[in-house]
C-alpha cells in the first residue's frame, strides 16, 4: 500500500466527532468538517476521515465498496476477484478536488455492487457474511488494495492529512448523510499510510476511536477463533470486528455488547438484581477477551444510529449534546457549540456509559 | 562387604563460641545428625546423614549451626561430573533406582527467566492499583461460544465454573505425600483467600470436607479413596493423567507412610504400599478418557467442571486438544520442572518438556482449532513468583497451579528427601511427632501472606501495563518480549524479541 501498511501496532491520539439528525432529516458533510477543524491540534496531520450514513440513496440496495489502490495492477486484480464474486451496477472513481495539503493519494474508488447469486448460493451464506469475508479476503490477501467501506447506503471518505483537508479533497460538501463522524488522528508513529486513517468499518459498522487498546493482543487472538483476520494493526480494527462479532453474529442488544466491552466491575455486578446480575456476569464470563481495556473514546456508526462509548475508568474525553432534532458527540464540548452554539442538553457520560444515539422508531442498532 | 564409598553431602559447621550445646539441633534433626557426645560433654554432628534442611540452623537460639556444600571436589570434568559418579556409586552399591523428590533443579533454560514485561508510557496512562479497581477474578470451566436464551427468552444457566478471586490454585498434593497439617493449611488458606486446593490422589480426609467448596478432588490411576461421596464432595474433578515430574509412570506410596488415617482416606490396608499404575487401565485411548469424563459427570450430575490434568509432553498440543474435544472443561499441563513427592530422578530430569513451551504450543493450537474460548488452560510445573504468573497469563493460561511455592512458604527448604517421609518441617510425613511441628493455623496464615503478595504485585505489573482486568492479559502475548532467545524459540512461544 501507499506508504506501506504498518508492522507492527499502531499508537495513536485522536479527536472524533458525530452528528445525528434522528429524524432522518440529511444534511451536507460542512458541519461536521467545521466540528472536527476546531479540535486541529488533537491531531498531527497523519490521519483524517468521516463515515457519511445514508449519501447513496439512489443505490441504497446494493453494497457500497469503497476501495483504494495503491497502482493499476492492484486494481485490476480486485476488478477480477469482485467481477466474478458480485454484480457491479456502477463502478467508478470517486469524485475529489485538488487540496495543497493532501498529497500522492492512491487510486480511489466505488463499486456499488450485490454478491453474484450463483456464488452466493454455493458459498451457503447470508449477504453480509459473504461480503464480510470477501472485504477481509481482500485486505489479507490482496497486495496493494484496501477496502475502505462495504456498507448500504453509507461510506468512508479518509486519509493522510488533516481532516478538514480530507474532507475538502472529497468534496464532503456535496453529500448529504443523517449521520456523520469524524476522526482527526495523532499517531506516534506511522507509514503514514491512506488505509490507517479512521474511520474502520464492516458492513454497515463503522468506528472512529480515540485511544489506545491495552487488550488488542488479548481481542485480536480471540476474534482469530471466529474467523475475523486482523491485518491493520491497529485496535480500531479489532474493535470493529467485535461489534460485527457480538452484534450481527452473535445476535446480542448493544446494551449487552456495551456490558462486554466496557464490563461493570464486579464490585458492581456484585451488587446488582439478581437477573441483572446472572446476565452480566454471564456475559462477562464468555465475552471476557472481548473486554476493551486502556484508554478510548468511541462512536460506533450503524445505519440506524450511533454508540459513544468510553473506556470503563474514563481515560479519554467525550462529550455528548442535544437540541430538538440532532444528537452530537465529541472529544471536546468547543467542536460541537462550534456547530451549534446553543443545545437544550450538554453533558458527559461517566466510563463505561454507553451514549445511544438511533433514528426516531429505531429501537437499536 | 565392599567399601561404601559414601562422602558427606554437607558439611556442617558449628560455631563452638556461640554453641550452649542446648540440644535444640538433636531433636530437631529426624535425620539424628546431632547428637550430644555424654564423654565429651557437647554436640557433635554426624555430616553423612545431613540433607540440608536447614531445620537446625532456624532453630538454633545462638545462630551457631553452619551449613554448606561439602567442598571437596573430584578432578574437573564437564562430563563425568562429581554428580555422575556418586550416582553411579550408589547405584552400584544398592542396584536400585535414584530416587529423588520436588522438582527438576537442573541447569536447562528457565524461559520465564527470558520473558519480558510491558509497561505503559505516555500514550496509554499506567493504573495505580491502590486508586483504581483492579480485576483478578476468573472463572475456570466450559464456556459456550456464545450468549445463549431458551424458548422462552431467559438466559440459560452457563455450564459449572470455578470461580477463582486471584488466578492461582494449589496444586494436587495427596494426604500421604503430605501431612494432614500441611493439607489444613492449604484448604483453609483457598477457603479463606477464594482460591482451590486440590486433594492429589489422596482421598479427602474427613477434616477437610468443611472446605468442599473450595476442592478439587482428583481421580488418579490408583483410584485412592474414589467413591460418590467424594466425588460429589469438591467444586471439580480431576482426572490425573501425568504429572510433569514423572510424565508416563505411576506413583508409589511406601507402606511405612500409611497409618491409620492414611489408610482410611485412601481405603487401603494400613502399611500396604500404595502403588497408582502407569496408564489408568480404563483408559488406553482418547475415546477412553471421553467416557471417564463423562461417567464423572454422570456421577456428579453435571453440576462441577471436569479438569483433565497431564504431563508437557512433545506431542502436547495435539493431546491437549483431544482433551478438549473429549469433553474436558478444564486443561491442567504440567510442566518437566513440577515437584513431587518423589520420582525416579532419570524420569524427573529428562522427560517432559518446559511448561512455558508447552503453553504456548496448546494454547496456539486450541485456537487453531477453534476450542480455547471453550475451554479453561491451567498450568503448572515451577510458578516461583508473580511475575511466572503474569507471564503464563499473557502466554494463554486462565490461572495457575502453585504446589512447592506453598510448601516453601509452609517452611519447605528444598532439601529434595521427601521421599525419606522424615521432613522435619512436618510437611512430606506422616510421623505425628513432626507432622505436628507445622501448625496448620499458622500454615494458613503463611500461605495466605504469600498469595497476598503475589496477588499485590499482579496488580501492580497489570496496572503497569495499562489493564485493570486480568481478561484482558489472557492471551495477550504483545505484552511480552523474549531475551536471549533463537527465532524458533520465539517462534513457539509467539513473542517478539526485545527492541522489536
Amino acid at each position: 500500500m501507499k506508504g506501506s501498511r504498518a508492522e507492527e501496532k499502531i499508537m495513536s491520539g485522536c479527536a472524533i466527532s458525530g452528528i445525528l439528525n434522528r429524524k432522518g432529516n440529511r444534511f451536507s458533510g460542512e458541519e461536521i468538517i467545521d466540528s472536527i477543524a476546531l479540535m486541529h491540534d488533537r491531531s498531527n496531520g497523519l490521519g483524517g476521515g468521516f463515515a457519511a450514513y445514508g449519501i447513496y440513496p439512489e443505490f441504497k440496495e446494493q453494497y457500497a465498496i469503497h476501495m483504494f489502490y495503491d497502482d493499476l495492477d492492484a486494481k485490476e486484480e480486485v476488478d477480477y476477484f469482485l467481477n466474478r464474486h458480485f454484480n457491479i451496477v456502477v463502478a467508478e472513481k470517486i469524485p475529489t478536488r485538488e487540496v495543497d495539503k493532501v498529497s500522492n493519494p492512491p487510486i480511489i474508488w466505488r463499486y456499488f455492487a450485490t454478491p453474484n447469486e450463483q456464488k452466493l448460493a454455493e458459498s451457503g451464506l447470508a449477504d453480509d457474511e459473504y461480503v464480510a469475508q470477501s472485504v477481509m479476503n481482500i485486505n489479507a490477501n490482496y497486495r496493494g488494495a484496501f477496502v475502505v467501506s462495504s456498507g448500504k447506503n453509507m461510506g468512508v471518505f479518509k486519509g493522510v492529512g488533516y481532516p478538514e483537508d480530507i474532507g475538502e479533497f472529497y468534496k464532503l460538501e456535496e453529500y448529504e448523510a443523517y449521520l456523520w463522524t469524524a476522526h482527526g488522528r495523532f499517531p506516534t508513529n506511522t507509514p503514514g499510510w491512506w488505509g490507517g486513517a479512521h474511520p474502520f468499518t464492516l458492513l454497515d459498522w463503522s468506528i472512529v476511536h480515540n485511544g489506545e487498546i491495552s487488550s488488542y493482543g488479548a481481542n485480536k487472538r480471540y476474534l482469530e477463533m471466529f474467523g475475523y483476520k486482523c491485518t491493520m494493526q491497529t485496535d480500531t480494527e479489532a474493535i470493529t470486528y467485535l461489534f460485527d462479532l457480538m452484534l450481527r453474529k452473535h445476535k446480542l442488544s448493544l446494551e449487552s455488547a456495551v456490558k462486554a466491552v466496557a464490563a461493570p466491575l464486579w464490585s458492581q455486578i456484585e451488587r446488582m438484581e439478581p437477573k441483572e446480575k446472572k446476565i452480566v456476569t454471564t456475559i462477562r464470563t464468555i465475552y471476557g477477551n472481548a473486554l476493551l481495556n486502556g484508554p478510548f473514546s468511541i462512536i460506533l456508526g450503524h445505519k440506524d444510529g450511533f454508540l459513544a462509548l468510553n473506556d470503563r475508568i474514563k481515560l479519554r474525553p467525550l462529550v455528548v449534546a442535544e437540541d430538538k432534532e440532532r444528537t452530537y458527540v465529541a472529544s471536546e464540548e468547543s467542536a460541537i457549540r462550534e456547530i451549534c452554539p446553543e443545545p437544550e442538553k450538554v453533558w458527559t457520560p461517566r466510563g463505561g456509559e454507553p451514549v445511544i444515539g438511533l433514528l426516531e422508531g429505531r429501537r437499536g442498532v | 562387604m565392599s567399601l561404601d564409598y559414601k562422602v558427606p553431602e554437607f558439611i556442617i559447621e558449628r560455631d563452638r563460641d556461640k554453641c550452649i550445646d542446648c540440644q535444640v539441633c538433636e531433636r530437631q534433626c529426624a535425620n539424628q545428625v546431632h547428637i550430644y557426645d555424654q564423654d565429651l560433654e557437647k554436640m557433635v554432628a554426624q555430616d553423612i546423614d545431613c540433607v540440608n534442611c536447614q531445620r537446625c540452623v532456624k532453630l538454633c537460639p545462638t545462630n551457631a549451626l553452619t551449613i554448606r556444600e561439602n567442598p571437596s571436589e573430584y578432578k574437573k570434568n564437564k562430563n563425568w561430573t562429581g554428580n555422575m559418579i556418586e550416582n553411579i556409586q550408589k547405584q552400584a552399591a544398592s542396584g536400585g533406582i535414584l530416587l529423588t523428590g520436588m522438582g527438576n533443579p537442573t541447569a536447562k533454560k528457565i524461559y520465564w527467566d527470558h520473558i519480558l514485561l510491558n509497561a505503559s508510557q505516555v500514550t496509554n496512562p499506567s493504573i495505580d492499583p491502590l486508586r483504581e479497581p483492579m480485576e483478578l477474578k476468573t472463572f475456570l470451566g466450559r464456556k459456550p461460544d456464545q450468549i445463549e436464551f431458551d424458548e422462552s427468552g431467559e438466559l440459560k444457566d452457563l455450564p459449572p465454573q470455578l470461580e477463582l478471586d486471584i488466578p492461582i490454585m494449589f496444586g494436587a498434593m495427596s494426604f500421604g505425600s503430605i501431612s494432614i497439617n500441611a493439607c489444613k493449611s492449604l484448604a483453609q488458606a483457598a477457603s479463606d483467600l477464594g482460591l482451590m486446593y486440590n486433594t492429589g490422589e489422596g482421598g479427602f480426609h474427613e477434616d477437610l470436607y468443611q472446605h468442599g467448596e473450595r476442592t478439587i478432588v482428583q481421580v488418579a490411576s490408583g483410584r485412592f479413596g474414589v467413591h460418590n461421596e467424594y466425588l460429589n464432595a469438591g467444586a471439580a474433578v480431576e482426572i490425573k493423567v501425568g504429572q510433569g515430574a514423572k510424565p508416563g509412570i505411576g506413583g508409589h506410596l511406601p507402606g511405612e507412610k500409611v497409618g491409620a488415617e492414611v489408610s482410611k482416606t485412601r481405603m487401603i490396608p494400613k502399611g500396604s504400599d500404595a502403588l497408582s499404575p502407569a496408564p489408568h487401565h480404563d483408559i488406553y485411548s482418547i475415546e477412553d478418557l471421553r467416557q471417564l469424563i463423562y461417567a464423572l459427570k454422570e456421577a456428579t450430575d453435571y453440576k462441577k467442571p471436569v479438569s483433565v490434568k497431564i504431563a508437557a509432553v512433545h506431542n502436547v498440543a495435539a493431546i491437549a486438544t483431544g482433551i478438549a474435544s473429549a469433553g474436558a472443561d478444564i486443561i491442567a499441563i504440567d510442566g518437566y520442572r513440577g515437584g513431587t513427592g518423589a520420582a525416579p530422578t532419570m524420569i524427573r530430569d529428562n522427560v517432559g518438556i518446559p511448561v512455558e513451551l508447552a503453553l504456548a504450543a496448546v494454547d496456539d493450537r486450541l485456537r487453531q482449532e477453534e476450542l480455547r474460548k471453550n475451554v479453561s488452560l491451567v498450568v503448572s510445573g515451577s510458578i516461583r513468583n508473580s511475575a511466572d504468573i503474569v507471564k503464563a497469563i499473557a502466554l494463554g493460561a486462565d490461572a495457575v497451579y502453585v504446589a512447592s511455592a506453598a510448601l516453601i512458604s509452609l517452611g519447605c527448604h528444598m532439601c529434595q528427601k521427601c521421599y525419606t517421609g522424615k521432613c522435619n518441617w512436618g510437611i512430606a510425613t506422616q510421623r505425628p511427632e513432626l507432622v505436628k511441628r507445622l501448625n496448620p493455623e499458622v500454615g494458613a496464615q503463611r500461605v495466605k501472606n504469600l498469595i497476598t503478595g503475589w496477588s499485590h504485585e499482579i496488580k501492580e505489573i497489570l496496572g503497569g501495563m495499562g489493564i485493570n482486568a486480568l481478561e484482558s492479559l489472557r492471551g495477550n502475548r504483545l505484552m511480552l518480549r523474549g531475551i536471549d532467545l533463537t527465532d524458533k524459540e520465539l517462534e513457539i512461544l509467539g513473542i517478539k524479541h526485545a527492541g522489536k
